[in-house]
């Protein structure tokens, strides 16, 4: 079995919405996926039908090639951080912390001990009395310690500083080379996560529009700014995700590479070109694909670009 | 961060290792850090400094021993040097040339004000 999540086909409908539309999916073992997309486009719908935490309205679901619903054998190999993790009301940290150490296999108590410390999260306060950041170090702490085989973060960073969250991505590429296993990171703050994934995969509307290696996603696109006519020659006909205009000016958003004689003939052209990071890519992307837009991408560039 | 987010990432790691070969950072022979030591140093995915890594050694500027690590290969930084040589001109010379003309100043204006940024540099590190 190579696969550890299979998905073929999943819709999910809420009444009239559908939240899933025909997701198709498969993820390798020990990778870390980024699974991104816009609030409402169905990342924490799909992280719940793959935890059994939600059915499919339709389509099938495999997780280490087994149904998982009240399959224990299944169950007890994921671990699913969600951004509004419920505890019994008389917990603290600490019981928390006992009880997933029963549950999972993997747990390391040293591990999760030095999150501890490295968060700075008192162990004998009610969780109800803990601020927002530090429910979220529970989480993220249970979600590292656990090691568990398949993990899913779904916005576990809800209250982090930029220190704290610093610190969970440092510790989540520190004990994933150790310990590989597969990890689902589901984020909206895309540039802060991007550099840890090996794989993306971003939801919009309930559908996939991206699935791919990260390395392949940051080198696909490239954005080129001058006058607007010369970037149009320069451009040919090249698939453009996005246009701005300025004056004269253009500033255009394309699909490809560039090799060496594009690039010199950009600079001969006098147009400049500007590298696209993931998150730029990925923003371009879920806007043109949204009913509200104006649809740049569909239509021809010597229209976009005028 | 260091990393440059536009570009793939493998290759910005490999150029980094070839940059510290090329100023001797990493001697010849001598061991180069591990790919979870990249990882966690540029906070990067393992993976993705596993790959700038292995293009290193598919290309045999590193080496690897296994159990012990990966070593820069004896005669690298020659051929680093060479391979960098070759692509100053278009890097750097066409781009130079270029904005030359566009301000007016002629080839031997341009040659001149090399020689002085030259001179500007040997002062500075004398």
């Amino acid at each position: 079995m190579s696969t550890v999540i299979e998905v073929t086909d999943v819709t999910k409908t809420y009444r009239k919405s559908e939240a899933l539309r025909g997701v198709t999916l498969a993820l390798q073992p020990d990778r870390i996926y980024g699974l991104l997309g816009r609030n409402g486009a169905g990342k924490t719908t799909l992280m719940s039908i793959l935890t059994a935490q939600g059915f499919a309205s339709s389509g099938e679901v495999r997780v280490f090639g087994e149904h998982p619903y009240e399959n224990e054998r299944v169950l007890n190999r994921i671990c699913f951080i969600r951004e509004s993790q419920k505890y019994p009301d008389s917990f603290t940290a600490e019981h928390a912390f006992k009880s997933a150490a029963l549950f999972f296999a993997n747990w390391s108590q040293e591990l999760a001990d030095r999150l501890v410390t490295d968060f700075q999260l008192p162990l004998r306060r009610n969780i109800k009395k803990l601020s927002r950041g530090q429910l979220s170090a529970v989480g993220v702490i249970i979600g590292l310690a656990s090691r568990a085989e398949l993990t899913f973060f779904d916005e576990p960073y809800l209250g982090l500083d930029a220190v704290a969250r610093q610190l969970f991505y440092d510790r989540l590429v520190e004990d994933y080379s150790r310990h590989p296993r597969t990890v689902v990171l589901s984020s909206h703050l895309i540039d802060e996560v991007a550099n840890l994934l090996e794989h993306v995969i971003v939801i919009d509307q309930g559908r996939i529009i991206m699935d791919d290696d990260a390395e392949t996603i940051r080198g696909s696109a490239f954005t080129v700014v001058g006058s607007a006519e010369k970037v149009r020659t320069f451009l040919g006909g090249r698939e453009v995700v996005h246009s701005d205009n300025f004056a004269s000016l253009a500033s255009v958003t394309a699909l490809g590479t560039l090799n060496e004689s594009e690039t010199r003939e950009a600079a001969e052209l006098g147009l400049e070109l500007a590298p696209v990071s993931l998150q730029q890519l990925i923003v371009r992307k879920t806007m043109s694909a949204s009913p509200a837009s104006s649809g740049a991408a569909d239509r021809p560039l010597s229209e976009v670009a005028r | 961060m260091l990393i440059d987010n536009g570009r793939p990432i493998f290759l910005q790691i490999a150029e980094r290792i070839e940059s510290d070969i090329i100023d001797g950072t990493l001697a010849e022979e001598s061991q180069v850090p591990s790919t979870n030591e990249f990882a966690a140093f540029y906070r990067i995915n393992p993976a993705t400094a596993a790959k700038g890594v292995n293009r290193l050694v598919d290309d045999r500027i590193l080496y690897k021993q296994r159990g012990i690590g990966m070593f820069v290969s004896t005669g690298a930084r020659a051929v680093l040097m060479q391979r960098r040589r070759e692509e100053f001109f278009d890097q750097y010379v066409q781009p130079l040339a270029r904005e030359a003309r566009k301000l007016g100043i002629e080839p031997d204006e341009l040659a001149d004000m090399i020689r002085q940024g030259e001179h500007a540099i040997q002062g500075g590190t004398q």
